[in-house]
């Protein structure tokens, strides 16, 4: 156990570490200053900005800012819902999977194009080789770009004085995309190639095993897949189990760097917060509010899963998939190394928290951006409590601000307990829910917790799920596809406003009577803030589900 | 319309970026150095036929051999998954208690001393490994069914164990379709 703790240890500290240097590199990349990789990667990315007649140096206000995204990705719903319909007639299918079904592909492709992955198919059965390469691996790097995009654009608006435009959609999402997650994903998927995750053309493997039964082998083009679910904080695994599953996270050494790729982005984004900001003690308060909530639930969720190993694997132990499962829900990842269904009761209630929150490193650039809308909010409370005006980084906080971080941080919680709401009045208002719908896996507050599961993954454009829950129906597949659009979309555009407000005001000069952003009482506000703000809306449906399960298991 | 354009003509040119180059850079990379892991660490005869991979479990019942994890899906390696089975659900209490008995029964251990794992399915059903205590309480039946000394047994177990990796990563383990074929070529 000791050695397990130490490697959790190292597995944190080498996120940080590396994290440092990759904020001040994605800082470099969006504000165009030159870097080492630019000899190869420039010349791509000029390549992709000259097909799309895309006019480098045009900038956009928040509003056009804000259309091309909507635009960008409309267009890749559409394109991307006609593949998997019409996968079975496509090429590159040597498992000979049929066409998914227009409710299944609704939700599907809602989940892939709002960086959700929340998966209603599975791998290894639901999709062709080509649905996991045009459609999967395509979505997991625009749409990660997409996120990173639009936080960048939050960071020059925060940034800049008297200014008219936040930068350029398609320059910023190409950036992340090329210059950013293509670079780390090549090296993470040789990694996890020599590990053992396959990479291959050829379909499923038939054996004929040591006592004679027959077994068939699924794989594919799998290692390409799990880098950039990592990386991009998308999640989506190849095979259904995800990365519990041997060849997407073959060994110890593979589930160490699947572990790092789901941090290290989320976390070089406050580095880069702090570069656009020019204020390294910014970025270094919201980094230490981030790590005051992380680390205990790491904490708590390690104590809770030692000993039991339901849904876990041998080579990984109980200490890695506890901090796994906290990591990824915190960035809202959403890939798995243990089935979180099958966690001990408080142990599952850790995910939880982490989605509820959303903003503990959060999802590539999304994760910061959610930070924000708390700091706002934040700067708000503090101000009224000294009788002060609001301000952030010298900026006066106004209505029209704190109506927009409203709007972005009550969406959360009213589309996770309103879906939840629905969700139970369904189950409860059918005879013999049990039979007639077969939704739940488990009995009592476990069945609860499963549905709210959902609802808490696909608001927090997580992915992960309670499993045991068959999710593969048109009341799942349609209100959770509603609720991932809505809920990518509200926190992003809102956002995107507010910073356009913030970015036209001038910006005075901090006195001794201001507010210091960058000091650790406003840390403490803020933590704080989250705490009482994120968490508190959370409290009954917590004490339904995960408390309730825990007192019944001690009995 | 222009946005439209841009629109269209982004997703098309990415698409073939992301979901075609990409993904055809590293089959290439694959190939060229790691063909056997990247077409899936599979284990073959003599004759070439597959027998299984090395990273996926297959079921063993034969008290010949050593045993893998429970699976919830019955070591299906094309429709793989967990139980997810709370820690609540009385089927799931129902579940290890007969494993556990199973277990201890087979391999003459009292019920206490049964690992969790031995009575635990795993995430994806496909848990190619077992810690060395769960291999060694298995040692006596398998060497008793093959008519061989305990500790003959034991040794070849005692080669097949993987420490953590770099000494830090991950628990000690045993690999149980690799150590059956071993038993299988080294104890004719």
């Amino acid at each position: 156990m000791a050695l397990e703790l130490i490697a959790v240890t190292v597995t944190i500290a080498f996120s940080i570490a590396t994290s440092i240097p990759l904020g001040a590199y994605m800082f470099r990349v969006f504000s165009g200053a030159r870097t080492i990789a630019d000899p190869v990667l420039v010349p791509l990315e000029r390549l992709v900005l000259r097909v799309c007649g895309v006019d480098a140096g045009a900038q956009q206000d928040w509003r056009s800012y804000a259309v091309s995204l909507l635009a960008s990705n409309a267009v890749m719903w559409v394109a991307t819902f006609a593949i998997v319909s019409a996968q079975h007639v496509l090429p590159i299918n040597p498992d000979g999977i049929a066409a998914m079904e227009p409710a299944l592909a609704f939700n599907t492709i809602s989940s892939f194009v709002t960086n959700t992955n929340l998966q209603h198919y599975s791998g290894e059965s639901g999709l062709s080789y080509f649905s996991q390469m045009f459609v999967i691996v395509f979505l997991q790097f625009v749409t990660a770009a997409t996120g990173m995009a639009a936080c960048v654009a939050a960071m020059r608006g925060l940034a800049g004085q008297r200014l008219a435009a936040l930068g350029n959609f398609y320059v910023d999402a190409t950036r992340a995309a090329v210059r950013i997650l293509l670079p780390l994903s090549v090296p993470l998927a040789i990694v996890l190639m020599s590990q053992g995750t396959p990479m291959t053309f050829e379909g499923a493997a038939r054996a004929a095993t040591v006592e004679g039964a027959s077994q068939t082998i699924a794989r594919g083009v799998v290692a390409g897949e799990v880098a950039i679910k990592q990386l991009g904080s998308n999640g989506g695994g190849y095979f259904g189990p995800n990365s519990a599953h041997p060849f997407e996270n073959p060994t110890p050494i593979s589930n160490f760097a699947e572990l790092w790729a789901i941090a290290v982005i989320p976390m070089a984004m406050v580095w880069t917060l702090g570069h656009f900001t020019r204020r390294r003690r910014l970025a270094l308060v919201v980094f230490a509010v981030m790590l005051a909530l992380y680390l205990p639930m790491v904490g708590v969720a390690i104590a809770q899963e030692t000993g039991s190993m339901e849904g876990k694997e041998v080579r990984f132990g109980t200490a890695s998939s506890a901090l796994w499962a906290v990591t990824t829900t915190v960035t809202s990842n959403g890939s798995v190394n243990a089935m979180h269904d099958s966690l001990t009761p408080i142990g599952g209630l850790m995910p939880m928290i982490g989605m509820w929150l959303n903003n503990i490193f959060g999802g590539v650039g999304v994760g910061v951006i959610n930070m924000l809308i708390f700091i706002i909010v934040a700067v708000f409370v503090a101000g009224m409590m000294i009788g002060r005006t609001p301000e952030f980084l010298g900026k006066k906080v106004e209505a029209r601000e704190m109506k927009l971080a409203s709007l972005a941080m009550l969406w959360h919680p009213l589309a996770i307990l309103t879906g939840t709401a629905v969700a139970c009045s369904v189950w409860a208002s059918t005879g013999d829910p049990a039979t007639a719908l077969g939704w739940l896996k488990n009995p009592g507050p476990h069945g609860f917790s499963e549905m709210l599961y959902e609802f808490t993954s696909s608001a927090a454009n997580n992915g992960s799920g309670f499993e045991g829950l068959g999710d593969n129906t048109p009341f799942w597949n349609v209100s959770t596809g509603l609720v991932m659009m809505l809920s990518r979309y509200i926190p992003i555009i809102a956002p995107l406003a507010l910073a356009g407000a913030l970015a036209a005001k001038p910006s005075a000069p901090e006195t001794a009577g201001s507010l210091r952003a960058d000091s650790a009482v406003f840390g403490f506000t803020v933590w704080a803030v989250i705490v009482i703000l994120g968490l508190l809306m959370f409290m009954p449906v917590a004490v339904l589900g995960p408390i309730a399960e825990s007192l019944a298991v001690r009995g | 319309m222009k946005e439209v354009r841009q629109a269209v003509l982004f997703t098309v040119v990415t698409m073939v970026l992301f979901g075609g180059a990409y993904p055809l850079v590293l089959w290439g990379v694959g190939r060229a150095v790691f063909p056997s892991q990247a077409g899936g660490s599979l284990i073959r005869r003599a004759d070439g036929s597959i027998v299984g991979s090395a990273l996926v479990a297959q079921a063993f019942t034969q008290p010949r051999y050593f045993q893998p994890r429970p699976s919830g899906v019955d070591y299906n390696a094309a429709a793989s998954g967990g139980t997810n089975y709370g820690p609540s659900n009385a089927d799931q209490l129902t579940a290890m208690s007969d494993r556990r008995g199973a277990f201890a029964r087979i391999n003459r251990v009292p019920d206490e001393r049964v690992p969790a794992e031995m009575v635990t399915a795993s995430g994806a059903g496909l848990d190619p490994d077992i810690s060395p205590e769960s291999a060694e309480m298995q040692i006596d039946r398998v060497a008793t069914a093959r008519g061989v000394a305990a500790d003959r047994v034991r040794q070849i177990m005692r080669q097949h164990i993987a420490p953590p990796a770099l000494g830090l990563l991950g628990r000690p383990r045993v690999n149980v379709l690799e150590l059956n074929l071993a038993l299988d070529q080294e104890l004719r």
